[in-house]
Parts: C-alpha cells; structure tokens; sequence
C-alpha cells in the first residue's frame, strides 16, 4: 500500500496560536481512517490544509503517485486532483434541488465553456438516481435541498462527494445531527466508499468510530497523539488524559 | 427529459410574446406607422425603456445570479454609446461637410476634408484634429465592434484584476464606484478626447437617413431595442437554465462549496461580469441615439445604483423581475421628473414631485426590500400560485 497522502512537519500559527503543530499523517489508498481528538485539536484546520483551505507557514504536503505538492495549488486545482471534502455544518445548495446539486457534483470538464454547453445525457441521469438511491433521496430528487432535515442534508453532501469520484474524501462529523438509524446507514456509506478509496473521517462519537472499525488517529493541541486499533488507542493513558477522561 | 429549451422554461415565450405586443401596439399608435395617438417623443422614451431593461438584465446575471453587486455597470453602457456616438458625429459632420464644400471651386483634398471635420468636431473643445481614438471612426463596422469590445474588454481586465485577488461583497461594489467614478472623471477633461462635458450630441440624426424623419427612425430604433431585449433574454435565459446557471448560483449562495467542488470560481466570475458589460454596452449603444446626446454626467456613479435599485425592486435572480423593475421604475422617474406629474398641496407644504422623488423612490426601494424581498417580480409567483390552488 503505497502513500496516497502524506503530511510532514506542517505547522499552522493564527495570530500567534498554534493549530497544527508538526503534524505529520499519512494515508493508503484504499483505506478507511477515523481521526479524533478533543474542541480545538486541529481536525478541521487540518483538512483545510489538504484542500488548500489554508496555508501552513512550514512543512510539505505530497499527493499521489507523482508526489506533487498541494501547496502551490489552488482550492479548485486540488479538488480537481481528486480530494472531495465535507464540511462540518453541511453545506448543499439549498436554493437547488437534490438531483441539481449532485449534478453540479457529477465528475465532469469543470471548465465554464464546456459547462455551458453540457446537457444531461441519460447515463447521466441514470447516475444521478443511483447515488440518490445510495443516500436514500432518490424520493427527493425534485426536492429544494433547503426543505431537507439536518440528516439528509449530510447525506446529499456525502452523495456529492461520491458524485464527485475522489480518490480521497475528507468527511468531517458526518453523523452530527443524526438519528440512531442514519448513523448506521452513514457508516455503510463510508465503509462501501472506502474499499476504493482513501476515507478520512473526523468525528467525536465514540460508538460511531468503533463501527467505522479501522485505524484511529488522535490528535491534539495540533499533533499526533497516538495512532492505531481504536482499543489501542483507548487504552493509552494520555488519550484517556485529554480526551476520554474528560 | 429531452423537452426543448422553450417548453422548459416557460416564462421566456410569454415574455417574448408580450414584448412582441407591446412593440406592435406602439407602432400601430405612433406618428410613423399608424394613428398618431402617442408622439414621436414618448416612442423615444419607450425605446430608451427597453434599453435600460436590457442593462437591467445585465445587472441581474451579475448581482441577482452570480451574487456580484456591481455598482459600475452603466461605465460599459455609456462607454457603447460613446462608442456608437464616435461613428454617429463622424459621419454626419462629414456629410455636412462635402455638402457644404460642393460648391467649391475646387474639391477638397482628403486631409482638407478630414482637418474640416475635425474642427467641426472639436473646435468646442479647442481641438483641430482627430484624437487617436477616433481613428476607427468613419467606419461603421469597426466602431459596432467596438461597442462590444471596449466595454468587454475593460470588463475582463478589471474583473480579472478584483476577482484574482479574492475581492467580494461591499469591497468589490465599493471598487466598482471608484470604475465608473474614474471613468466618468476622465471624460469630463477636454483633452481626452471625447469632447469633456459636451459629450456626442445630435446623435438622433443617423447617418444615411437624414432625409428619414425622426418619427420612423424612432420607430426603427424601438424594434431594434425590442429585438436586442429579446435576444438577450432568450441568451440570459438559456446561460442560466442549464448547468452553468447552477454553479452561478451556487457562486451567490455559497462561493467555497463550489471551489471545493473543483470550478474555478473566479473564471465563472469573470464570465459572467464580462458577458454582462457585453450586453450593458450594446444597450447603451442603442440607448444613445435614441436620447440624442452622451455626456460624462451619464457615467455618474450615482446612475449604477439607481440601477441596483431597480433590479432590487423588480425582483433579482429572476430575469423578468429585472424587466419589470427598470421599466416601472424609470417610467414613473420620467414621469414625475418631467415636472407633468401634478403637485400635491398640503396646505402648508406644497410637495413638488421633482424635488420629492427621490425620497419616494428611496421609500419604495425600503418597504420593498422589507416586505417583498423578492421584489415585484415576486408578485407573479403569488398569482401563479393563486391560480394552482
Ligand atoms: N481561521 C482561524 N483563525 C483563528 N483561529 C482559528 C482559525 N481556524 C481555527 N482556529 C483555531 O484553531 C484551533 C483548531 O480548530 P479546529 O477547528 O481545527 O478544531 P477541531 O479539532 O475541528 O474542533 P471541533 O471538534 O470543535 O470541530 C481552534 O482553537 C480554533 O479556534
Ligand atoms: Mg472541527
């Protein structure tokens, strides 16, 4: 399993507050990865490293088997190179329907001309009811995504991200907001997205992580705490210091 | 799924079909064509309408669609009737000319003839030639390419210039003030070359149909302003009824999504802005020879925010919203400036509508944005529902 991406030595500074502080990560493709850690650890700021989000004042970030850098990218360049990103209060386009929203997301020239002239082919079509079906939305195709619950919200955005053919998706608390049932069919997701590719999910749900069942990594004030099995990683007293003993 | 363009979007073939009327009727009405029962000087006025409705238009991609509040937007529109204005005041003061010098003894030389045009031309401004940006001026094609180019042009580098650099919201209206303020400024200079604050006048007077009266050709300038509002409408509406219209709007309502989706949002901007000046240019080139005359005054930042006001008040991101609201609102502007609305007698105020205006358009732009955000144009939505239920 060679590196898909690879993080070293990155250090972020807000007006003199260390976020991320010599981070290093690494990840395969395929692989599923959880990452938690205490409010303020560094999880989002750190997938707005990878996406170009925000710049690190040192270290590197490599991509790919040509192992380009990230950091002369551009947020669009980035995605494009097949890093598809959920943020952590879900954002669609709410002005839009379901099924617009997941065609905006389908992996398709993303130049403005060849946009202009793009019109929906059936393949297309056909695709777009299959991710709906995937995310339990093939019901709402023609629906304002604004009018969705919190939960479907979070799924129109996975199926977005799905839409997208990433090689690596970045979900940060996808299960935020959802009911004991929706958390389940979350993890199916994830899980199914994960044999193809790199998945890396934050969340701060502990029974949501152990269904994940991969490897866990803890952060904290901005570093690698510790990285393993979840039991591994529960068992290690600092982990049960910062985060679980609180 | 495979149904046309038309029967997809419904709202373009009752637009096009009223515009159709309206021009029909007025023709049927004016001196030229028919009764006589409107004059040559409201069909002008008419005309001018369609024409603001056009910029109007432009300024709904922008602002109403693409989030983009440019506050700037009749520096391209004066800038295509300049452009229009050059070839205008060229040709017919060359006209003039070799009429005047027919009778001559000798006939004039070329340089004659252009040195006498030039100071026909620029004597207003104490000039004898012709500066270099008139050297497109006796032809017609040329300065019609440059009615699209110039306002594009100036469009693409400023957009390129703001949107690079990641400027938005209240910054980059603010920038926009400052384009056409500077702009503005510039032209007010004698020395610039387009004859400071005189402007280009007698632009009603198209070259080639000086034996024509104004009441035809004001009927021919309407149907071409009906025509171009036509086209630009069908062309607005089909940019934005597929799926570039989503990622615009998606742009308005949440610009990082998009850029995380993997478009590169500034080259979208910088579209839509460019497209939009295009059109605001070709409606000001076929505003001005309707009003007869183009000065710098034109170019004021304060005609862009009436024009962000209307479209606020017609209803934005909806193209028959921006239609509505340039046409009431420039109308009733006509009318109660023109100083035929009648005075309101308060007994111990008397409400002159030219001074008072002003506070009433400002009143209605408020209450609308309170209590109808979606402005008149939202009105039809209420209707359309009524109807269903
Ligand atoms: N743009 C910013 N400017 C200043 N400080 C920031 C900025 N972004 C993040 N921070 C700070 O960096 C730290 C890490 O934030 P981050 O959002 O990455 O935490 P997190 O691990 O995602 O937390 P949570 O679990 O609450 O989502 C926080 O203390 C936060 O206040
Ligand atoms: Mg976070």
């Amino acid at each position: 399993m060679s590196s898909l991406l690879q993080l070293s030595g990155v250090s972020v500074t807000f007006d003199g507050f260390r976020a991320i502080n010599n981070l290093s990560f690494q990840i395969g493709e395929p692989e599923l990865r959880a990452v938690i850690g205490p409010n303020g650890a560094g999880k989002t700021t750190f997938m707005d490293i990878v996406t170009g989000k925000t710049r690190p004042d040192e270290g590197t970030v490599i991509w790919g088997e040509r192992s380009v850098s990230l950091l002369k990218m551009s947020e669009a360049q980035i995605a494009r190179a097949g890093i598809g990103r959920k943020f952590q209060r879900p954002t669609v386009f709410e002005d839009q329907t379901v099924a617009e929203n997941l065609m905006v997301a389908l992996k398709k020239d993303r130049g403005p001309f060849s946009v202009l002239f793009w019109r929906a082919e059936p393949a297309d079509q056909t695709r777009i009811e299959e991710l709906a079906s995937e995310i339990s939305l093939v019901d709402h195709l023609n629906t304002q995504a604004g009018i969705l619950s919190h939960g479907q919200k979070q799924w129109l955005e996975i199926g977005m991200l799905l839409a997208q053919e990433p090689r690596l998706l970045l979900v940060d608390e996808p299960a935020a907001g959802m009911s004991g049932a929706e958390r389940d069919h979350t993890t199916e997701l994830l899980k199914e997205a994960a044999k193809t590719r790199a998945v890396v999910v934050v969340e701060h749900d502990m029974d949501f992580v152990r269904k994940l069942d991969c490897k866990v990594t803890v952060l904290h004030e901005g570093s690698v705490l510790a990285e393993g099995s979840l039991d591994h990683v529960t068992a290690n007293q600092e982990v049960i210091d910062v985060y679980l003993g609180r | 799924m495979e149904r046309s363009f038309f029967a997809r979007n419904p709202s373009v073939m009752i637009f096009i079909g009223m515009l159709g009327l309206f021009t029909l009727a007025i023709t049927v009405m004016s001196e030229a064509y028919g009764t006589s029962a409107i004059s040559t000087s409201l069909v002008k006025t008419l005309g001018m309408t369609l024409c603001l409705c056009l910029i109007a238009l432009a300024m709904d991609l922008v602002w109403g669609y693409c989030g983009i509040l440019s506050l700037g937007h009749f520096a391209f529109f004066g800038l295509g009737g300049y452009m229009i204005g050059m070839w205008i005041m060229y040709a017919r003061t060359e006209a003039v000319i070799v009429t005047s010098l027919a009778n001559a003894p000798l006939p004039p030389t070329p340089t004659e003839l252009n040195d006498a045009i030039a100071v026909q031309i620029f004597g207003v401004v104490g000039g004898d030639s012709f500066p270099w940006m008139w050297a497109f001026s006796h032809s017609l094609t040329l300065q019609l390419m440059l009615v699209v180019l110039v306002p594009g042009l100036l469009a693409l580098v400023f957009g390129w210039l703001a949107f690079r650099s990641r400027v938005t919201g209240v910054y980059l209206s603010i920038l926009t003030q400052a384009m056409t303020l500077a702009l503005s400024l510039y032209l007010f200079q004698n020395d610039t070359g387009l004859r400071g604050n005189n402007g280009l006048s007698g632009l009603q007077n198209i070259p080639g149909a000086e034996d024509i009266p104004q009441a035809v050709t004001s009927i021919w300038l309407l149907w071409a302003s009906a025509l171009a509002l036509g086209l630009g409408y069908i062309a607005a509406a089909w940019i934005m009824s597929g799926k570039f219209g989503n990622v615009i709007r998606g742009i308005r309502d949440d610009e990082p999504r998009v850029r995380f989706l993997g478009y590169s949002v500034e080259g979208y901007k910088l579209f839509v802005f460019t497209v939009s000046a295009v059109i605001a240019g070709l409606a000001g080139a076929l505003y001005y020879p309707q009003a007869g005359i183009i000065n710098p005054d034109e170019i004021a930042p304060i005609a862009s925010i009436y024009l962000a006001v209307w479209v606020a008040i017609g209803g934005r991101g909806r193209l028959y919203g921006a239609v509505i609201g340039a046409a009431t609102v420039s109308l009733l502007s006509t009318w109660f400036t023109g100083g035929r609305a009648p005075d309101v007698n308060l007994g111990f105020y008397n409400i002159q509508w030219v001074d008072w205006w002003t506070v009433l358009l400002g009143l209605g732009f408020v209450l609308v944005t309170l209590f109808a955000p979606k402005g008149l144009g939202g009105l039809i939505d209420f209707v359309i529902r009524k109807d269903r239920a």
